[in-house]
């Protein structure tokens, strides 16, 4: 029953690497569509490429973490204090686009079809996972279009059920406001989430938006 | 149909290290039917499971995949059918589906990789089982899911509406445990239940007229149920109203029912209480109180629908996997039963305890005897 007699297993038996790489392979670990597996290889491949990689990294990481933030009017992550987007004289104030996070914002940027503003909610509303209209910016987002008024709000929002039930939220609550809503036609398949989407389907859908 | 050659049919049938069946080969003359017979234990159903791997899901017993590969050795198990259908463009394709020895599922299509539902526009098939003999006698909860399994080979996109409403009504539910839930967010989430919930009914009741405009085509005297769905808003649109108004009204009452449901914690409306209501026509008898012979002349009576349907649906009739299908029938039932197998011109693969059960099956049946060995199943007569 004692493990910690066994030989090479457990904790005393000697690791085959120090605890800085054990740290760093840990931490790559918890990157999205990495396992521990990809990380040991991952870190392998930073170590031998001290220099031109690893080093040039880890200085982009720290300045990244130091300026990183969301941006305090869309909620879109960005180095400033307000991001790209909201800072840009040319974009069009009268038309929003509400998308569930940033992932989702440059695949629309990257299709280049819409010139108007965005607005980041950080998630979509899930009881079961205890997010709610609080938890996301969606009171900004109101306060937000009370006051610049836009024309148009586009809900890009993932076709899950969440992600419509969001929507028809929204929807509800930008109708008491007096402003017009459309979401992303048919062709975002069900349960279909827009970053995964090509630019032509996500351009589609988003040239027959249509109203809610 | 009746009197050519089925037009989707299974011609030979091989499997390896599968259940009780170490090996076999079977060659099927023209896609004749088969009817199997022998002692208990024999593996006459496992042969039947085999051939009902061959369509998405887990087969006729609903087993998990582990269950498949064969004792004590538990190495890669495979199941091969040489299948005539109207989609295969070369006549016939080698279906296959097996594991390897680690469990790795895989199937083939003439040799080729490809995904398991790939087998399944061709493998279109229908079974019934003693499982489903007590369907009028157990929970509706049953009932429920035959019917979507029915509704599931005319809507692919069945399966996912169920998940989606129900996502959506757990949800509701999440909210209405709360003291002062969120009523324009309660909303949102009883538009989304009426959506996908309304598309649920829609499919279901699609498949109830279709199974009904079946059963009155039928020429012979099987037996026939009159069929009805209970709850809401299935009745809403079998009464003929549009979809938009049953979806609307169903979202109504969603809404007024919300301090009930709370108390309830748990919707009380909506597909996921629907029913399905089964009358002996002949004696304007509910199933439930039907006798034991009775009740399984209706189910066969709706699978014969089924497979009716079916074969409007896709151009050819669907391979019917019938396991102990003729043991509660009286002779002339039997008789009845085989006539109206040959009306519909599918192939059939029957089971039973004895060949006397088979006596009136059409001439052309091949009649085989299962029998278990030491080394395993082993088929007989040929
Ligand atoms: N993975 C397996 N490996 C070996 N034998 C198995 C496996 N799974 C099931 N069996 C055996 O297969 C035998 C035959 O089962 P099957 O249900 O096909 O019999 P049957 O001929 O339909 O009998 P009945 O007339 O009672 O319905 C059973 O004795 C069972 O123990
Ligand atoms: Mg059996
Ligand atoms: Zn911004």
């Amino acid at each position: 029953m004692d493990s910690s007699r066994r030989p090479n297993s457990g904790p005393n038996a000697a690791s085959p690497m120090g605890p800085e790489l054990a740290r760093l392979i840990e931490l790559l670990a918890r990157l999205p569509g990495l396992g521990p597996r990809s990380a040991r290889r991952a870190a392998l491949h930073l170590a031998k490429r001290r220099e031109a990689l690893l080093a040039p990294l880890a200085e982009a990481m720290a300045l990244a973490a130091e300026k990183i933030r969301p941006c305090s009017i869309c909620g879109h992550i960005d180095t400033a204090e307000i991001c790209s987007i909201c800072a840009d004289p040319q974009r069009d104030d009268g038309a929003l686009c509400v998308v569930e996070d940033s992932a989702d914002l440059w695949a629309i940027e990257r299709m280049g079809a819409f010139q108007g503003r965005y607005h980041v909610l950080g998630g979509c509303l899930s009881a079961l996972d205890g997010v709610g209209p609080e938890e996301l910016r969606i009171p900004q987002l109101l306060a937000r279009a009370a006051e610049a008024k836009p024309r148009e709000v586009v809900l890009a929002l993932n076709a899950t059920v969440d992600g419509r039930a969001t929507a028809h939220y929204l929807a509800e609550a930008f109708a008491d406001l007096g402003i017009r809503t459309s979401v992303l036609a048919q062709g975002v398949p069900m349960g279909g989430e827009l970053e995964h989407l090509d630019e032509g389907t996500i351009a589609a859908a988003f040239m027959a938006r249509r109203g809610l | 149909m009746a009197g050519g050659a089925p037009a989707r049919a299974a011609l030979r049938l091989r499997l390896a290290r599968f259940r009780s069946w170490s090996a076999l080969q079977l060659e099927i003359p023209a896609g004749a039917s088969v009817a199997l017979t022998g002692p208990n234990g024999a593996g006459k159903t496992n042969l039947l499971e085999a051939l009902s791997l061959l369509a998405p899901g887990r087969g006729l017993r609903g087993a998990s995949p582990e269950e498949f590969a064969r004792r004590p050795e538990r190495a890669g198990w495979a199941v091969e059918v040489l299948w005539r259908a109207p989609e295969i463009e070369a006549d016939s394709a080698e279906l296959r589906v097996g594991a390897d020895s680690e469990g790795r599922r895989v199937a083939r299509l003439d040799g080729r990789e490809v995904g398991r539902s790939a087998l399944g526009a061709p493998a279109r098939l229908v079974w019934l089982t003693p499982a489903l003999d007590r369907l009028f006698l157990e929970s509706p909860g049953d009932r429920r899911r035959f019917w979507d399994r029915l509704t599931l080979a005319f809507v692919p996109e069945h399966g996912e509406r169920a998940l989606a409403y129900e996502r959506a009504m757990r949800e509701r539910n999440r909210l209405l445990e709360e003291a002062s839930p969120d009523s324009r967010w309660l909303g949102a989430l009883e538009e989304e239940m009426a959506r996908a919930g309304t598309a649920l009914s829609l499919a279901r009741v699609e498949t109830l007229r279709r199974l009904s405009a079946a059963a009155e085509e039928a020429s012979e005297d099987f037996p026939a149920a009159r069929l009805s769905l209970t709850g809401l808003p299935e009745e809403a649109l079998a009464e003929g109203f549009a979809p938009e108004e049953a979806e609307a009204a169903f979202r109504r009452r969603l809404a007024e029912g919300r301090p009930r449901d709370a108390a309830a914690r748990r919707a009380l409306i909506g597909p996921h209480r629907m029913d399905l209501e089964a009358v002996y026509a002949a004696k304007e008898t509910p199933a439930a109180l039907c006798s034991t012979g009775e009740q399984k002349a209706l189910l066969v009576g709706m699978i014969l629908a089924h497979a009716r349907a079916l074969a409007e649906f896709d151009d050819a009739p669907p391979v019917l996997l019938l396991d102990e299908i003729s043991a509660h029938f009286d002779a002339g039932r039997r008789a009845a039963l085989f006539q109206a197998l040959a009306d519909l011109g599918a192939q059939v693969w029957m089971t039973g305890a004895e060949a006397r059960l088979f006596e009136s099956a059409p001439p052309e049946t091949l009649r085989l005897t299962v029998r278990e060995t030491l080394e395993g199943s082993v088929l007989e007569g040929a």
